[in-house]
């Protein structure tokens, strides 16, 4: 009976803690409402195959307690039963994924319409890149990066030279606008979450990953690295700051241009290109010439 | 009365190796008993370094302001240690090379393993790989801190700690330790192939020595990718190849790396990996079978459906190990697919969850010590598996993954679920191996305390993740999404995981006693049907069975069978003294 008694008080202990517990998903800040309703779907149908599980198992703890003068039942199978079993089951399985594959089926496919914003990591802090007027990113190489020119923006793309750079922690966009971002890694592997926004990739060295999004409210959210990266990992914290258009606009315009930041170097800068020029034959992503 | 006799033996028996020495009986023993009490007390010695590990870093994350000792460096290099000691060098060599050990040669009526020489090797270099594992921690710069799951490039790079002598030694471990282990692991797979006895077929096999069985065949398919991922990886440490290293810095520096794919490593970390969560839980899924079967006096409710639910499982799981890497930038096409086998392979898993509800269904429940660790793991497994459901719906992992909500998945669901099995098991067979019973009331504060407390641990850690406390952090630090309240309750769980490392303490206390004082254990206590227990002698010899080996005429679950004259059936019984007329039939099967 203890036995039976407290596997009620585990079920409902968990259904209760789970009703009542404070700690429960940040208020969604973006369009991915899908992932938060399949959820809640999941955690209907295991709900209440967890429920009736342990109840059941309570159930036979009462009822078939040991007694000498008893055997118990010998029925080595019943089909019957376990095709029942596996259908439900089967049934439970449709009704959560399906969901889930159309949430994905959205978040892998980037509208053409969405922005592009690049999100840069390195061992521990974040940087960004805006496309700037033209709209298009300029090329970038690992070995282009230096002290002067942090985002490895290839000087001689003009498509770069009008990129906006934002060498610090907080970015900003605008509200109501999807967004793909697109995540850059100098070094190790990293990870862009603002747990509001629901999405979440790794960052990769040596090639271009991405997610998008649309911000739903206003607000200042903390980003965090998510892909353990090292000592300072815990602290590799961002900011993204959504704001009405308008405003976007204002701070954006405030932000420097690669050319701009460039002109800044000065002198010191034409004596660098020259060593960048090697750098350049080799792109982040192609196979090594030598066996190594 | 009419029976079919088992057919003659196939082979002659072969001699067995005779110890002639103390040394050769006890130190380098040939005996699987003795080899699996040495990797136990191996296993189970590791095991608590990462006990103490894991309260170490409880401490940091409770009170992060307490323990100025404990640096982030110091942390991660915790973590990362703890992982690797629990999943590969406790629960894999416990399951395997302990239980495996002990119980495939008795549970299939073998007189030992196969290849007893072999087995001998499997254990000395487990230890070696185990001595190479505790070195790494007293090397310039210490033990690895690159999280279990060693990942590249940062693995390898100056800002992880232990990124020098530490990381080598755990590749050099890990590489040993797969030796090793393919040593043991061959030896346990043609033992159950060929050294059963007559008329053990295989669907008469108990459902341990099938979970066992299936786990030792994936991890012999599955460790080969680590063994490769973990060589390259170690080749890129240390003579600068380029197989995960792309163009790159690190702190600011160029390094001369070149045209590697960090990602190939995931990919052959999770191969093994995925596999690898099975290889642990098959094994308990076997022997929880068998405890609940024997301790509730009811025959394995499907047994036939248990059986292909474990080879299913087993098979299903070489498909699904992507299901680690959603977020990790792969192609995001995969996801639609491993989502989909994720999903699937939860299709045998309840099934094997509902079998077991049906064996204490219309069965007669003896509350022992077993049998509430059994329960315990049904409570468990049910919970840690349900939330395996929302992270292999990729949709839902996306905003999941790395959270607190993961860590208390898998904890709950191949920590805790298997470390209760481990526990029923050492109280169901310790009479067995000693000859001695376990006490039953320090046994009951025990799992009362274990069960409950890991519960309270794990549960609520998973609303941490859905708020989305991040893992692998050695602070929070200042957010403003999270409440002051989740420190509160960070607070907790570290002083019940306090609580409930320090009850492993009566659960030693009570080994180590009763294994000199203990109440003598009457032959075959728990009155089992299964082959082990109808030795000659309890503990059993060398050889196992005496004179004769036994023959086998029915399954290992002949409980409750109508017109025999008790209450269960012993494999080896002879169809004429099973009772009234029919019942040999009857327990057949």
């Amino acid at each position: 009976m203890f036995v039976a008694v407290m596997l009620v008080l585990v079920t409902v202990g968990t259904v209760l803690f789970h009703l009542f517990s404070p700690w429960w998903f940040t208020p969604i800040a973006s369009n991915w409402t899908l992932m938060d309703t399949t959820i809640d779907i999941t955690f209907w149908v295991t709900g209440a195959v967890f429920v009736a599980v342990l109840l059941f198992t309570a159930y036979c703890a009462v009822k078939y307690k040991y007694d000498a003068n008893r055997r118990s039942e010998y029925e080595p199978e019943n089909k019957k039963l376990e095709i029942w079993l596996v259908t439900l089951t089967s049934l439970g399985v449709v009704v959560m994924l399906a969901p889930g594959l159309i949430a994905w089926n959205d978040f892998v496919t980037v509208p053409k319409n969405a922005a592009q914003v690049e999100v840069l990591a390195k061992q521990w802090s974040w940087a960004y890149r805006f496309p700037g007027a033209d709209g298009v990113f300029g090329k970038t190489g690992v070995k282009l990066i230096n002290d002067d020119n942090p985002f490895g923006v290839d000087p001689k793309d003009p498509k770069g030279q009008d990129d906006i750079l934002v060498d610090d922690s907080e970015m900003h966009l605008p509200l109501g606008k999807p967004v793909n971002l697109n995540f850059r890694s100098t070094d190790v592997l990293h990870n862009f979450f603002v747990p509001q926004f629901r999405a979440k990739m790794d960052i990769i060295p040596g090639t271009v990953t991405n997610y998008w999004f649309t911000p739903t409210r206003t607000g200042t959210f903390d980003a965090l690295c998510f892909e353990l990266c090292g000592t300072g990992h815990y602290d590799m914290r961002g900011t993204v700051v959504i704001e009405k258009e308008d405003a976007f606009k204002a701070w954006l315009a405030e932000q420097p241009t690669f050319a701009k930041s460039m002109a800044k170097v000065g002198k010191a800068a034409e004596k660098g290109f020259a060593q960048l020029d090697s750098g350049l034959a080799e792109p982040d992503n192609k196979n090594s010439k030598r066996v190594n | 009365m009419a029976y079919v006799a088992p057919a003659e033996a196939e082979v002659e028996e072969v001699e067995l190796y005779h110890a002639k020495s103390f040394l050769t009986k006890y130190v380098f023993s040939q005996d699987a008993k003795v080899i699996a009490i040495q990797y136990s007390s191996v296993a189970i010695a590791i095991g608590l370094v990462g006990l103490v590990l894991s309260s170490l870093m409880r401490l940091q994350l409770g009170f992060p302001e307490s323990f100025s000792f404990i640096e982030p460096s110091d942390y991660y290099q915790f973590i990362t240690m703890h992982g690797m000691i629990m999943v590969v060098y406790l629960l894999t060599a416990l399951f395997l090379g302990g239980f495996g050990n002990y119980l495939i040669p008795l549970m299939v009526g073998a007189r030992d393993m196969v290849f007893p020489y072999v087995n001998m090797m499997s254990f000395w270099i487990y230890l070696l790989a185990v001595m190479i594992l505790i070195a790494s921690f007293f090397v310039e710069g210490g033990p690895t801190g690159a999280g279990w799951t060693l990942y590249p490039p940062q693995a390898i790079l100056e800002g992880t700690p232990g990124s020098g002598g530490g990381i080598i030694l755990m590749l050099v471990s890990l590489v040993f330790f797969i030796i090793g282990f393919t040593m043991g692991g061959l030896n346990y797979v043609v033992t159950v192939l060929q050294g059963r006895a007559r008329g053990m077929t295989l669907m008469r096999m108990p459902l341990t020595i099938w979970g066992i069985f299936t786990a030792t065949v994936l991890a012999l398919l599955a460790f080969p990718a680590l063994f490769v991922g973990g060589l390259m990886l170690l080749l890129d440490k240390v003579l600068q190849t380029s197989f995960f290293m792309p163009t790159i810095l690190s702190l600011g520096e160029q390094l001369e790396y070149g045209g590697g794919s960090p990602i190939l490593f995931q990919h052959l970390f999770w191969f093994f990996g995925h596999p690898e969560v099975y290889i642990v839980a098959l094994p308990a899924f076997g022997i929880v079978s068998d405890l609940i079967s024997v301790h509730a006096r009811r025959h394995i409710f499907g047994y036939r459906m248990m059986v292909w639910a474990l080879v299913g499982i087993g098979g299903i799981s070489f498909i699904v190990w992507a299901h680690h890497m959603y977020v990790s930038g792969m192609n995001p096409w995969f996801g639609f697919f491993f989502a989909t086998t994720t999903l699937i392979i939860a299709i045998p898993t309840a099934l094997k969850v509902y079998n077991w509800v049906l064996t204490l269904w219309k069965g007669n429940i003896r509350f022992t010590i077993p049998m509430l660790f059994a329960l315990g793991f049904i409570v468990t497994f049910v919970n840690g598996g349900i939330t395996g459901l929302f992270l292999g719906n990729v949709a839902i992992d996306v905003p999941l993954s790395d959270t607190m909500f993961v860590v208390a998945h898998f904890h709950m669901v191949m920590g805790v679920s298997p470390l209760l099995v481990i526990f029923g098991a050492i109280y169901h067979w310790f009479p067995l191996m000693s000859g001695r019973m376990l006490n039953d009331t320090l046994g009951k504060v025990h799992f009362w305390v274990t069960f409950l407390g890991a519960y309270l641990i794990f549960l609520p850690m998973h609303y941490l993740g859905f708020l989305g406390v991040p893992r692998r952090y050695f602070e929070m630090g200042e957010t403003n999404f999270i409440p002051a309240s989740a420190q509160d309750l960070n607070a907790f769980i570290t002083i019940v995981t306090v609580i409930v490392g320090a009850a492993q303490v009566l659960f030693f206390y009570n080994l180590f006693t009763s294994m000199k004082s203990g109440e003598v254990a009457e032959k075959n206590p728990w009155k089992a049907a299964s082959l082990e227990w109808q030795t000659a002698e309890q503990p059993p010899g060398h050889g196992n069975f005496g004179a004769e080996l036994p023959v086998v005429y029915r399954w290992a679950y002949a409980y409750g069978v109508p017109g025999a004259k008790d209450d269960f059936v012993p494999q080896n019984m002879h169809p004429d003294e099973v009772g009234e007329p029919g019942a040999h039939e009857a327990s057949e099967e």
